[in-house]
């Protein structure tokens, strides 16, 4: 093969995850590209919340990508802070019965020897932090290093920075790949763009992608609605949910399961989002599912049953079987690396994602042991983790 | 005895109306939900029952039409053949999985607080239009108000906006608008409309079709001769003046190419600026219903269905064209409604008169379109520090800059990546205006709430069957 | 002539509101924004950003500039609510809600 490259790495997807490994690898000294078949921010990054947890997350590889995630963010706020809307907000869970505060408690107390900070709040103190929560609850944990973004400015914004050349409404149709089966670039519906590294950070349509390469990467929709407020004065603090959250992330259950989060937002309106429901790509209005929303935020914030919804959107989480996302080089076509499959937690794992993507681009070691995000784990017999 | 079906007609407009009566007049049980206290819609808004208005005539066009539909609907009330729900402001239209059937949800009262859910085996859609208003400097001033904002403070509160008026923009909107001020006694100081006579003549042929239609602008012509008003085609107001309130706006004279003459401009003192570039259609609830739309209007059959089942649609809604088009299809799709309803096909040799008519308006408002089309080179002419998102006071350059700086190529991430459209109105007011500054294609917004709702009302919603 | 003589309007008897303190007659049946504008208040919010004055705009309950507080209650559409004996419309700033 003759032909010239166009780039180092082409980045697939121009979500928040596509940015950030976009940002890294130019920062490693990549001539990086970006395409997208819609729009900056069109999937999963333009319907979410700009949730930066570390609280939601049990001690294991998504925690530690989450922790590293955390401190990154707080150097790329450092650098973009309002553009981006970045609060450090920090987030408060919640527990209404004793045998749910016991059990948060526990949860916590695992977080903290693997990192997190988790401080401990006594019912009578909650509403010092949040004045307008429901009175009557057992008891909480207050998490320091929670934050928030705006996650459509967000990518638009780490994109920016990056300095990649930027092809959105272009749409991938083929993975481009030498004699020996090595990724060469990808062929797009307005021309091919050479390159020896392609990057699948198309989130949801990651499986799609990964297919076109020739590999098996079982990414699945599960819908999640969001309810938008009126603009209010500050009234909700933290990021604060239910501790049934915690229990939800992993859930295998098709069904609906109200998991709140609400929070207050920098223009104004409080998010509260978002609900978690395995239909395929069914964007139709669902009422059982805002109807859930509207009931858990007022169980948390009575003040909000007056309060009005200016609009509700729903968006696409892409999950794994095993709920972890696909990080790093596919051995079964050398040049593929994956940077998809990260649920409801994109937004958040996105600046450890780039990093350790771009760190292995570069083919220097990365922060963490990329074993438990490997992309050919779901290629054993049965599916689930080996 | 089987039930009588139901059919609920959202909108008590012409089209509402004519389409809550031709199924009633067929045996189906009709409900009439509506906003507004009294039913007319904005064409026949009517005066407050407490004013105690006489001769409301007075403010109106087509009186008799309106006649006619009032005392039907009266007399369908008092058969108990038609319900209407007065300030009902629906917010969501859910087709109910199972049976098929549909769940009307409103707010009840001026308010908007309270909950209130019509079931329903069929859905009319007759939600009507909005105007559209294209920013330029000065617009969210106090004093500038929309020109069908004007006219509905006029017919129904019986108020004026202030005692010298400038009526600007284009449309067919703008004569009636000028002529009402003008005899409830407003000074109206300029009738300001950007099409130029030429591009009415190119349209001739289309619009000689409809004499009564020319007739009625000529009336209103007169009117205005009548009250000294002046007629300034070709021009547009450029700005609105003033720091608290309005006080003056810059006309501007226009060449061929619809481009600002230099020199040719002119200030004229005003306290009421009433303003209008076209309609566009309610299309809401059609939407999250899931019917097809086509440009910014839900797109219907020949019988005025959607291509949802048990959905119509008619009027405004499916593609801006007045009063006269919106009874016609009105018409057409209660009768189809009636016959669907009960199992059987409708017999259009039945509406023939009323297709023709549609047909006629149609082709009458398509024309109207071209002649009335915002002129060339406005979004060029608004400044980057203009608020073009009235809301969330997102200026033109944040527009712009969402575009050049940030990537965005559509509507939906311009909205994303500068708030222009997330506030209060959901981008009702400034979606023409972003569209048209960015070039990105004007797309009905995906708006799953037509109106706000009460999170309180949400979590009180009945549970699915 | 006025609007009142041309629809040769016989409204019920006057009665009295206050907006931002000052009394003002008003009509029943009349909007809030009627009774406004009949007094000759053209500006009833400022808004949340940069705190500009704004009053009514659409006219028919779609571009929710006419925002008003009317009996502490905020964010209610002045071109929509009829206004009623005794009414207390304020001025409403930025939400409208009191910041905490």
């Amino acid at each position: 093969m003759t032909k010239r490259l166009t780039c180092d790495v082409v980045v697939v997807g121009a979500g928040m995850v596509g940015a950030a490994c976009a940002l890294y690898a130019a920062r490693a000294g990549l001539d990086v590209r970006v395409v997208d078949r819609g729009p900056v921010a069109g999937g999963t990054t333009g319907a979410g919340e700009g949730n930066l947890l570390v609280s939601d997350k049990e001690p294991g590889p998504e925690l530690e990508l989450a922790l590293l995630s955390a401190r990154l963010w707080t150097g790329l706020a450092e650098e973009l802070g309002p553009a981006i809307e970045y609060e450090p907000k920090g987030g408060l869970v919640v527990a209404s019965t004793p045998g749910a505060l016991a059990a948060l408690r526990d949860f916590a107390a695992a977080q903290r020897t693997a990192g997190v900070t988790a401080q401990p709040v006594e019912a009578d103190r909650l509403r010092d932090l949040e004045p307008h929560l429901a009175p009557g609850m057992a008891g909480g944990v207050r998490y320091p290093q929670d934050a928030q973004v705006m996650p459509a400015l967000a990518a638009a914004q780490l994109l920016r920075a990056s300095g990649a050349v930027l092809h959105t409404g272009r749409t991938v149709t083929g993975v481009l790949r030498t004699a020996r089966g090595a990724v060469r670039g990808v062929r797009t519906d307005r021309g091919d763009l050479h390159a020896p590294a392609v990057v699948n950070a198309a989130g949801t349509w990651g499986g799609d992608l990964a297919a076109l390469a020739g590999a098996r990467l079982p990414v699945l929709p599960r819908r999640g609605f969001v309810l938008v407020t009126e603009p209010l004065p500050r009234r909700v603090r933290h990021k604060v949910y239910a501790a049934d959250y915690v229990a939800d992330v992993a859930s295998d259950s098709a069904a609906l399961r109200t998991s709140p989060v609400v929070e207050g937002t920098a223009a104004g309106p409080v998010l509260i989002g978002a609900t978690r429901e395995r239909v395929g790509f069914d964007r139709s209005l669902s009422l059982p599912a805002v109807r859930a929303l509207a009931a858990g935020a007022i169980g948390l914030f009575p003040f909000l049953e007056r309060v009005r919804a200016l609009r509700t959107y729903a968006g696409f989480r892409p999950y794994l079987p095993d709920h972890l996302p696909a990080i790093g080089p596919d051995p079964r076509v050398p040049g593929l690396f994956h940077a998809c499959g990260h649920e409801g937690a994109g937004i958040g794992l996105a600046p450890g994602t780039g990093r350790l993507i771009a760190r292995t681009l570069a083919g220097e070691a990365p922060e963490l042991d990329l074993t438990p995000f490997r992309p050919e784990r779901f290629d054993t017999e049965k599916g689930g983790t080996p | 005895m089987t039930e009588r079906p139901h059919l609920a007609v959202v909108g008590a407009g012409p089209a509402g109306l004519a389409a809550a009566l031709a199924a009633a007049a067929r045996g189906v049980r009709v409900t009439l939900v509506d906003a507004a206290g009294q039913a007319g819609g904005q064409f026949y808004r009517q005066p407050a029952a407490a004013l105690g208005a006489r001769r409301p005539k007075a403010l109106h066009h087509q009186w008799r039409t309106w006649e006619r539909l009032r005392d039907g609907l009266d007399r369908q009330r008092s058969a108990g053949r038609i319900e209407h729900l007065t300030d009902h402001h629906v917010w969501c239209v859910e087709r109910l999985t199972g049976d098929g059937t549909f769940g009307v949800h409103a707010l009840r009262g001026p308010a908007q607080e309270e909950g209130v859910t019509v079931r329903a085996d069929a859905v009319l859609l007759a939600t009507g239009g909005y105007e559209r208003v294209l920013p330029f400097p000065g617009w969210t001033l106090p004093g500038v108000v929309t020109a069908g904002g004007a006219q509905a403070m006029l017919k129904g509160g019986l108020v004026l906006p202030g005692r010298t008026a400038v009526v600007a923009g284009t449309g067919p909107l703008l004569l009636p608008v000028a002529a009402g001020l003008a005899a409830a006694g407003a000074r109206v100081a300029a009738l300001v409309e950007s099409a130029g006579p030429a591009a009415l003549l190119r349209r001739a042929p289309a619009l000689a079709g409809q004499p009564g239609k020319l007739a009625e602008g000529a009336g209103y012509a007169t009117r205005l001769l009548r009250h000294g008003v002046r007629t300034l085609a070709r021009h547009t107001v450029v700005a609105a003046h003033g720091t608290e309130r309005l006080t003056a706006v810059t006309v501007a004279a226009l060449d061929g190419a619809g481009r600002v003459r230099p020199g040719a401009s002119r200030r004229v003192r005003c306290d009421t600026l009433a303003v209008g570039h076209g309609m566009l259609p309610h299309t809401d609830l059609a939407e999250t219903l899931g019917c097809t739309l086509s440009g910014t209007a839900v797109r219907v059959d020949a019988e005025q269905r959607t291509d949802v089942p048990g959905v119509w649609a008619a009027g405004e809604a499916t593609g801006v064209g007045g009063a006269g088009l919106a009874l016609a299809e009105g018409h057409i799709a209660g009768r189809s409604a009636a016959a669907r309803l009960r199992g059987t096909a409708p017999d259009p040799r039945g509406w023939a008169a009323a297709a023709r008519s549609r047909t006629r308006l149609r082709e009458f408002a398509a024309a109207l379109d071209a002649v009335y089309a915002p002129p060339p080179g406005w979004a060029e002419r608004v400044p980057d520090d203009t608020v073009v998102c009235r809301c969330e006071e997102v200026t033109a350059g944040e527009v712009r800059g969402a575009v050049d700086r940030l990537g965005a190529a559509d509507l939906r991430t311009v909205k994303l990546l500068s708030r222009a459209g997330m506030g209060w109105c959901q981008g009702r007011m400034c979606a023409p205006g972003v569209a048209g500054l960015t070039g990105c294609p004007l797309t009905a917004g995906r708006r799953p709430f037509a109106r706000p709702v009460p999170l309180g009302v949400l979590a009180a919603l009945p549970e699915s069957d | 002539m006025n609007p009142l003589e041309l629809a040769r309007a016989r409204p019920g008897e006057a009665f009295t509101v206050t907006f931002d303190g000052r009394p003002l007659a008003a009509l029943p049946g009349q909007t809030v924004a009627a009774a406004l504008w009949a007094a000759g208040v053209p500006a009833w919010r400022s808004t949340r950003g940069t705190g500009r004055p704004r009053g009514l705009f659409c006219g028919i309950g779609v571009c929710f500039d006419c925002l008003v507080a009317v009996n502490d209650r905020p964010g209610q559409r002045a071109c929509l609510v009829p206004v009623r004996p005794g009414d207390v419309i304020r001025t409403q700033e930025g939400t409208g809600r009191d910041d905490d």
